[in-house]
């Protein structure tokens, strides 16, 4: 019983984990602000196909273990990755018929929301505000999607057809 | 299509996603509540941060490695090399410091002359930068030395040319520093060749630091060395802070545009010298004592 459902999240724990370490994986300095959201778009993934196993208390978990290795206040990652998380699961059954293009548009508006829940907590704390490029991730994360949606399609289907 | 379904009814159960959310929203809120106005929430973080560590060390392996194989990979010659040129540097380095052990102890007789507070030596130990990138909107670091070993909130971190910043976040095996180039670090320096106190205020770009409190008429011009002035209690006086590239006076401005460029190579360090100075909360009660 206990290993049947460790291994039905083994997917979901393990690229939620890579997400992590990409996160803090050092970059070069002018291509750090290009980083794409690997975290948020990882678990609107998740958030999309399997709502009923993640929702918004993994998204919780998560969000705060970025604040820690991040370094900002505690709970800002909590707080704007539990709103994600939440809208996604409203309407995965919408999202999941969409066809990609209209589905990366989504996951677009999501990144952006996203980003200015951070922007507007941060300017709230009053940390010095970040420049244009602080938006950059949101149009990397969006271009990146299709392919992270992809890749994980294949090992969800994968991990199905085994388990 | 079973699995959908099963997904489903996994998901009817959820007593209600709304009410969970807004009750996990409320509770970040006052998590970054409790976070902001005090330091309620450092016990919490160095614990959660304990949870992180295996990540950071995860990402900072292959780096590690790749300068292990470096290091054992380097030839004979390489080493027999190296050996020479850091013989011939520690003994320049040791007759500077003799000159300097007769200078320290004349500065301590004459400040008692003066009857000035001794000035304290730090103790510096050095951590090595773990290459873990934290945060891309803010310049800092992760260090691979943490509580553990005495590390503690606002102490300053110098490279061999200079200051590189200061902690503001320690956790258990790690600590978080930020650089004096990060656009929320202001520095209390003063120019060492006449005295003239400011404050140097970083930018968010690693090679130039802002000072925007000197009138017009201030005696700064460039080519000045910034050093350390000690007030504000964070950083030991004295440590080079950065050089002045650029003085522009404007009659119409209050204040003299000035920039200058750190000493130390802030994007490159990858060891840094923790220093251990008397903290300014010990400092005051002392003076309350006298």
């Amino acid at each position: 019983m206990i290993s049947a459902r460790a291994s039905r999240h083994t997917p979901a724990i393990v690229t939620v984990l890579l997400a992590l370490m990409l996160t803090l994986v050092p970059l070069p300095e002018n291509l750090a602000p290009f980083r794409p959201d690997w975290v948020v778009l990882i678990l609107i993934y998740w958030a999309m196909t399997a709502p009923g196993d993640y929702n918004v208390g993994s998204a919780f978990v998560i969000g705060i273990l970025l604040d820690v290795a991040q370094g900002t206040l505690l709970g800002q990652h909590a707080l704007a990755l539990c709103v994600i998380v939440y809208i996604t699961i409203k309407f995965h059954l919408l999202m999941r018929v969409f066809p990609l293009l209209q589905l990366t548009a989504t996951v677009f508006a999501l990144l952006t929301l996203y980003q200015f829940l951070l922007f507007w907590i941060n300017g709230v704390a009053a940390v010095t505000a970040p420049t244009i490029g602080y938006w950059a991730p949101v149009i990397t994360g969006a271009i990146v999607w299709p392919f992270l949606s992809m890749f994980l399609s294949g090992v969800r289907f994968r991990a199905q057809t085994k388990g | 299509m079973l699995s959908s379904q099963s997904n489903r009814s996994r998901l009817a159960r959820i007593p209600a996603l709304g009410v969970r959310a807004l009750a996990l929203v409320s509770l970040s809120i006052l998590l970054m509540i409790l976070d902001h106005r005090d330091n309620h929430l450092d016990a919490a973080r160095r614990a959660i941060g304990a949870a992180v560590y295996p990540l950071q060390v995860v990402v900072d392996a292959p780096t590690r490695f790749w300068v292990w194989i470096r290091d054992t990979g380097a030839t004979r010659n390489e080493l027999r090399l190296q050996n020479s040129r850091l013989s011939a540097e520690r003994l320049l380095t040791n007759a500077r410091l003799q000159r300097f052990t007769a200078l320290e102890a004349e500065n301590a007789r004459l400040r008692e002359l003066l009857e000035a507070r001794r000035q304290v030596r730090g103790e510096v130990r050095i951590a090595e930068i773990m290459a873990v990138d934290a945060n891309p909107y803010r310049h800092n670091l992760v260090i691979a030395i943490g509580q553990q070993d005495g590390v503690y909130d606002g102490q300053a971190l110098v490279d061999v040319n200079g200051v590189v910043g200061q902690v503001v976040e320690v956790g258990l095996m790690t600590a978080q520093a930020i650089l004096i180039s990060d656009p929320d670090h202001a520095l209390p320096v003063e120019v060492s060749r006449n005295g003239l106190r400011t404050v140097a205020f970083g930018t968010g770009e690693f090679d130039r630091l802002d000072l925007p409190f000197l009138p017009n008429n201030a005696d700064i011009r460039e080519g000045d060395l910034l050093v350390t002035s000690g007030l504000g209690g964070a950083f030991p006086s004295g440590y080079p802070v950065a050089v002045v590239t650029n003085v522009t006076r404007l009659p119409q401005e209050p204040f003299a545009d000035v920039t200058a460029t750190p000493a130390a190579a802030l994007n490159q360090v990858r060891e840094v010298m923790l220093i251990w100075s008397a903290s300014p909360t010990v400092e005051t009660t002392d003076e309350a004592d006298d």
